[in-house]
């Protein structure tokens, strides 16, 4: 009854195959897949070796929860980064987009999500006992919770500040609120809720 | 305490007049597909107040129900989403260009349907753009409605009485629609953790700690409703009633006597002692989501559900007025109004009053009815459509063109 393309059962499987990805749907997957075959040189076969490699070689960093080559990752074994301060985030894009504002020298901790009891994800199914056995053994002084500000963040941060207040680091959190360039007057009230709490001084 | 928000209301109506007149939120378009009893329906329309007449059954309210997901939430009837869907199809969709602060925006929203792999889901766009969470309609879509069915509102139970606060309250603050969506989530992930016997006090802790806050800012919020429609109503409009209204409940009440911060954690502490009981009924004892909204007839100094059904009806059209009249001071805009059914249960003089009040605001209200005649005070001002088997037709000088 479905319609397939007419372009014979390996094109099929390559847009069916595209369109698993997030933020693909199977049109975009139709022209993502079009697009590759009348590229063939310049994208399609560089990527499908790419895709290779990655799929060989890439690992998940047994300290911390990076994609690396290398396990542990480069950011655990790169001396000059300060192994005292330990950032907590949720997903290894989180991470990236921490590194790319280059501003964090600690080390980081990958969660892989965050608690959900309606999606059954417990704090076994997360990272947090390694986490809580690292800040532990490692000698940490404080851990930056950077977990999102939706509802299931917000709440894992809770939980984590409750799981390391017996480890005797120093837990800090992001702070929520005015944005960069922000004018109060847009704001919600919220977020200046949460801008005052957060408040410091000057 | 009634006579100073009188006098603050007059104040502000007094500013008013000196300030650029406000914008009403109008649909200048407006298409269904799949939509209850309409295959496809396209209709361009102007600002002004639209009229709906036709026989019992003809599909008046479905339209109305379509505008009203276009706010957050399950629209007017409180619908599964499946259930909108026209028999035999398999999805639906009703998108709307909405005029509004700044300009035009075209805003869609439907059920998309499943396709043996993922499951059906709803689906939000603003401006073209997907959205993921619904609750961002609050902040372009602002829609008020009264139904039939909310006749008997005073005489329920508390929920109906508290989302209708809340729809009230996303008018004045648009972030209350996620507030309250995200507090219900979290309630949910402890209810579960507790039925099913996870017994993780620090879970549980983390947990009641979010609710906890998100409780305190979801009770101010609507203690803030109240107090502006307050000052909207303690004056009265003539024909409908002055009211007094109030939000019952332990938070709310709490924020009487403490700072947010001391609520909060005494919420906090009330909740993990109720663990073992909220294990047995499935809820949670303490919380925002337990609270009521109380309404009384000033003038008669009766609680809203002992006045006449008459009297209860005039009730609802002074707070859902009120409400334009201070969306239209305070942020600027007057939202959109769908009054099913309501004309009709109105006295000639309320029915007059309530056309002079729609005409002052300049707000684009739906209204339905079966007898046209009843419109007459909008003639030469509103849209006139004929609504029957599924489509509408423009009424020009009552007739059908």
């Amino acid at each position: 009854m479905r319609r397939v393309s007419s372009g014979g059962p390996e094109i099929e499987r390559l847009i069916q195959l595209l369109a698993k990805l997030p933020g693909l749907g199977p049109r975009s997957a139709r022209r993502a897949a079009l697009h590759l075959i009348k590229n063939r040189d310049a994208v399609m076969t560089p990527l499908a070796q790419a895709l290779k490699t990655a799929a060989e070689q890439i690992r998940v960093c047994g300290v911390c929860g990076n994609l690396d080559t290398h396990d542990p990752c480069a950011i655990c074994t790169d001396i000059s980064r300060d192994a005292k301060t330990l950032c907590v985030v949720e997903e290894v894009a989180d991470l990236w987009a921490l590194e790319r504002a280059a501003m964090f020298n600690g080390r980081y901790h990958v969660l892989g999500g965050t608690l959900s009891a309606l999606d059954g994800i417990g704090p076994d199914d997360l990272n947090i006992p390694k986490l809580v056995a690292r800040v532990r053994e490692a000698g940490v002084a404080e851990v930056v919770l950077a977990t999102n500000a939706t509802v299931d963040g917000q709440t894992t941060a809770h939980y984590l500040a409750g799981a390391l207040a017996a480890a005797g680091v120093a837990v800090t959190r992001l702070a929520h609120g005015v944005p960069v360039g922000g004018e109060l007057d847009y704001l919600d009230d919220g977020t200046l809720a949460a801008a005052f709490r957060g408040r410091k001084a000057l | 305490m009634s006579v100073a928000l009188s006098q603050r209301h007059a104040d502000a109506a007094a500013a008013n007049l000196s300030a650029p007149a406000p914008r009403a939120l109008a649909l200048t378009r407006l298409t269904l597909a799949d939509f209850r009893s309409y295959a496809h329906l396209k209709t361009t329309l102007t600002t002004q107040p639209v009229v709906l007449t036709g026989d019992n059954g003809a599909g008046k309210t479905n339209i109305l129900e379509a505008i009203s997901f276009l706010s957050p939430g399950r629209g007017l009837r409180q619908a599964a989403l499946a259930d909108v869907t026209r028999r035999g199809a398999a999805g639906w969709a009703v998108s709307a260009t909405v005029q509004g602060y700044d300009g035009a925006v075209d805003v869609g929203t439907g059920l998309i349907a499943g396709d043996g792999v993922a499951a059906a889901r709803r689906t939000v766009r603003i401006g073209g753009t997907a959205i993921g969470q619904q609750s961002r309609l609050a902040s372009v879509a602002q829609v008020t409605w009264l139904t039939p069915a909310m006749d008997r509102l005073f005489i329920e139970t508390a929920p109906s009485r508290r989302r209708f606060l809340d729809r009230l309250t996303y008018g004045f603050d648009n972030a209350h629609a996620r507030r309250v969506a995200a507090y219900e989530r979290v309630m949910r992930q402890r209810s579960k953790l507790l039925r099913t016997g996870v017994d993780d006090p620090r879970w549980l802790g983390a947990l009641e700690e979010t609710m906890a806050e998100h409780a305190v800012a979801i009770a101010a919020a609507r203690r803030d409703a109240v107090f502006r429609l307050e000052g909207g109503l303690g004056a009265g409009t003539g024909a409908f009633p002055a009211a007094l209204l109030a939000v019952e409940g332990w938070v709310e009440a709490a924020l009487d006597r403490d700072s947010a911060l001391v609520v909060e954690q005494a919420l906090r502490d009330k909740l993990a002692q109720a663990r073992p009981l909220d294990a047995e009924t499935g809820g949670a004892a303490h919380g925002v989501h337990r609270s009521d909204f109380a309404v009384r007839h000033a003038d008669k100094d009766m609680p809203a559900a002992a006045c006449s059904t008459g009297e209860q009806k005039a009730l609802l059209i002074a707070i859902v007025l009120a409400q334009a009249r201070i969306m239209a001071g305070a942020v600027g805009a007057v939202p959109m109004l769908l009054l099913d059914e309501v004309v009709a249960h109105l006295d000639r003089r309320r029915r007059r009053a309530l056309c002079a009040e729609l005409r002052a605001l300049g707000a684009q209200a739906w209204l339905t009815g079966t007898d046209r005649a009843l419109f007459a005070d909008l003639d030469g001002w509103a849209q006139f459509f004929n609504v029957s088997g599924g489509t509408v037709a423009v009424e020009t000088n009552g007739l059908t063109s």
